[in-house]
């Protein structure tokens, strides 16, 4: 498993970081990725489950740049005042 | 109990998301001397990440890292420092063609590149950081597809 690989080479004196408390954490990740829902509850390798969040990490920096892009030209082409009111409006709703 | 607190510190507090991060819009809206369409929208996007990691608070370690770099970016551009030497290449990704010849990383390492201020953090750490900044990374994305939408409509 990659737990081991990596406590292998970290040595770490001051607390030992068991098998458990990283699957522990590996499952709590796996259950915020957006797949979780469709997948049964068993967990699934470690690996997997990196490999995953890695990908729904990049997703969400893609889209928060594709966003950006859209608030940068829709803030150029209206109008301040209604704009600003809309967004008011759809938040305290 | 202590799972009970890290579950409240860790969902993210939407309204107090959105008024960084409305501020900041409304401030890039006054500066009309950004003309250029890129310029704007790469101001946006660092708008976007400080909100979000002013929402979290300094006691992520991904949020100070963020904070850190975009204190570091205003400040070259403000002071005319060239941004060659940028500590990271964070905000402008840039697509990497792998090297053969090295190792392949392992996962660790990779989504250690890719959560802000994970570099040498152990695996335990690692995953809990990964997982705040997750929820605070779609909780921004949420805030933005509303803000989008209602200036759209």
């Amino acid at each position: 498993m990659s737990s081991r690989r990596t406590t292998r080479s970290r040595q770490s004196s001051s607390s030992r970081i068991t098998d458990e408390q990283i699957n522990d954490l590996v499952s709590k990740l796996q259950a915020l990725l957006p797949e979780a829902g469709i997948r049964s509850n068993n967990s699934m390798p470690a690996a997997r489950v990196l490999q995953d969040t890695c990908n729904h990490i990049r997703s969400l920096h893609q889209e928060v740049d594709d966003l950006s892009e859209r608030l940068s030209e829709l803030l150029a082409t209206t109008d301040t005042t209604s704009a600003q009111a809309a967004i008011i409006r759809s938040l305290l709703m | 109990m202590n799972r009970k607190n890290s579950n409240k510190s860790r969902n993210p507090n939407k309204p107090t998301l959105a008024f960084y991060f409305l501020r900041a819009l409304a401030c890039i809206n006054k500066k009309t001397s950004m003309a250029s369409y890129n310029q704007r929208s790469g101001t946006i996007k660092r708008a976007a990440y400080a909100s979000m990691a002013l929402a979290a608070g300094p006691k992520r370690a991904w949020s100070r890292a963020v904070l850190c770099r975009v204190l570091w970016w205003g400040s070259s551009r403000l002071h005319g420092f060239p941004t060659r030497r940028r500590p990271r290449a964070f905000f402008h990704r840039r697509v990497r063609v792998a090297d053969p010849k090295l190792r392949e990383p392992s996962k660790a390492d990779v989504l250690r590149r890719l959560v802000p201020g994970a570099k040498a953090m152990d695996l335990s750490r690692l995953l809990e950081e990964t997982a705040h900044y997750i929820q605070y990374l779609r909780a921004q994305v949420l805030l933005m597809q509303n803000v989008v939408g209602s200036v759209s409509d």
